[in-house]
């Protein structure tokens, strides 16, 4: 049990990137006037 | 690169490069200006006089933690995603918005698209030329099966039967082309009876209601064309909607303003009628106008969306299914770093197509005809302008490159960065801020709600 440092997320980004890039996941509308999507919140579909 | 900040209470250190968000003490939020790319297992010795405060045998005990991180590749990961900057620029069409009406039954103040007509002339889209979107979006989606298509306005729900037989046509297409439609829709309410909410509820995978809360605060901006708030008409067939929807996705999106700093009320008010999927969107609009947000209204936006955040904990942690769409992240399931590149790839993956069947990048781009990209109706389409907008990824614009937010906002709106600056690529900083902000709260709620586990 660390005491200092807890560490939320195990998900590597870096590994992500091994097998990501399949493009089928949703549009992401980055303006405010419509949803102002994060990416982050979207949901891979893999 | 690391991001380190502090908030309700929480010490919080982001590597960005490997996503990994730590949680940590007072200690170990300091000791970690002294780790880097090259660290050892050896507490560097400057480390020991800055924490006097603390023990040796405290100080070592925290860095071989943060050692442990770097060596499971979650401290100061390198950055080596900009090899994939390019892999998109001969991506195919997935997603496309359906100005279906440049027309609107409200006139609401703050509206960017000129109270429906989008600065052109008001008109709806005839049964034919959503037809030949349909076939430009299966044309030229090649290799990919999921298809997103949104009915946009103007107000959607003035053209209706076009969006029925829009539906119809599409799902005819479906098993010939290999796809599978995801439609969404975004209305003001006032139009909604019965058959369409069943029709909403069985066909849109996702829906938006625009509601800005509070009657006072809807009633202020939110006027129909005679001046006249719409509240109290588009209350109960928003709740209808909802209560018929089961599990399907919705958002009741509201519209903050300079008028309504205090926008948490409004968040409350809307959970307080039956709505837990909410979204509360800064206002975007011509900085001169009275309700448009200033740069110096920045700390006190911070301080509510701080505010809400805390209320959200609160509530969570008392059992309450509420969900705000801008403090949602996942930390663990999230997009792949390639998707993170690049935000919503307009003109490039999704574009815009309005009643004329003209297409440009996206919504906020209509009406300005030097972004024309083409027409569905003869099919025409500037490949040299979509290479532009592909080539819109965080890597692409000199302001993300130092951001440590990049792999979440993924360089904003590239309309919003037209508008602001007259260039895609240099983002519009009141926007960056108030991501930053979210981000920095979505983060906190995560430890906040980790905690209680």
């Amino acid at each position: 049990m660390k005491k200092h440092v807890k560490t939320l997320n195990k998900a590597n980004l870096k590994e992500s990137a091994v097998k990501g890039g399949c493009g089928e996941c949703q549009a992401s509308c980055q303006s405010a006037c419509k949803t102002s999507c994060t990416v982050a919140n979207q949901k891979c579909e893999k | 690169m690391l991001h380190k900040y502090s908030l309700n209470g929480y010490y919080i250190v982001l590597d960005v490069y490997s996503g990994a968000v730590h949680v940590t003490d007072d200690l170990g939020y300091r000791l970690v200006d002294f780790t880097s790319e090259n660290m050892t297992e050896r507490t560097p010795s400057e480390a020991y006089d800055a924490l006097n405060d603390y023990s040796r045998a405290d100080i070592d005990e925290a860095y071989a933690e943060w050692y442990e991180a770097f060596e499971r590749g979650q401290l100061h990961a390198a950055d080596d995603y900009e090899q994939f900057a390019g892999r998109m620029i001969n991506a195919s069409l997935k997603s496309m918005c359906l100005n279906i009406s440049h027309d609107c039954n409200l006139a609401c103040e703050y509206c960017f698209a000129s109270k429906g007509g989008f600065g052109g002339e008001r008109c709806l889209m005839s049964e034919e030329v959503a037809r030949k979107a349909i076939d430009f979006l299966i044309d030229k989606s090649v290799g990919r099966r999921n298809l997103e298509v949104d009915f946009f306005g103007g107000e959607p729900l003035l053209n209706f039967e076009v969006v029925k037989k829009t539906v119809a046509y599409a799902r005819s297409r479906e098993k010939e082309a290999d796809k599978n439609f995801r439609f969404t829709i975004t209305t003001n309410g006032l139009l909604l009876d019965d058959d369409k909410i069943d029709f909403i509820n069985r066909e849109m995978h996702n829906c938006v209601l625009s509601i800005d809360g509070r009657p006072e605060v809807n009633d202020r901006l939110r006027k129909d064309w005679g001046g006249k708030g719409c509240h109290d008409r588009i209350l109960p067939p928003f709740q209808k909607l909802v209560a018929q929807r089961g599990d399907k996705d919705y958002y009741a999106r509201a519209t903050y303003t300079r008028y309504n700093f205090d926008f948490t009320n409004d968040i409350l008010y809307l959970y307080g009628k039956g709505f837990d999927q909410l979204s509360e969107e800064p206002v975007v609009s011509d900085p001169k106008l009275d309700f448009s947000i200033q740069e110096e209204d920045l700390p006190r936006i911070f301080e509510e969306y701080e505010r809400l955040a805390k209320t959200l904990i609160e509530m969570k942690k008392a059992g309450e299914k509420i969900n705000f769409f801008h403090f949602m992240i996942d930390l663990s399931q999230g997009p792949c770093a390639i998707r993170r590149l690049r935000g919503c790839s307009c003109g490039n993956e999704y574009v815009a197509v309005t009643p004329r069947g003209d297409i440009f990048p996206c919504h906020q781009f209509v009406g300005h005809d030097e972004w024309k990209m083409g027409s569905v109706l003869d099919g025409s389409y500037d490949v040299e302008m979509k290479k532009k907008f592909a080539c819109t990824t965080v890597y692409h614009k000199a302001k993300c490159r130092d951001c440590w937010a990049r792999f979440y906002c993924s360089g904003g709106c590239n309309a919003g960065n037209f508008e602001k600056n007259g260039n895609i690529l240099e983002p519009y900083s009141l926007y960056c801020e108030m991501e930053k902000k979210r981000l920095e709260c979505a983060i906190m709620m995560q430890a906040a709600l980790a905690d209680e586990d």
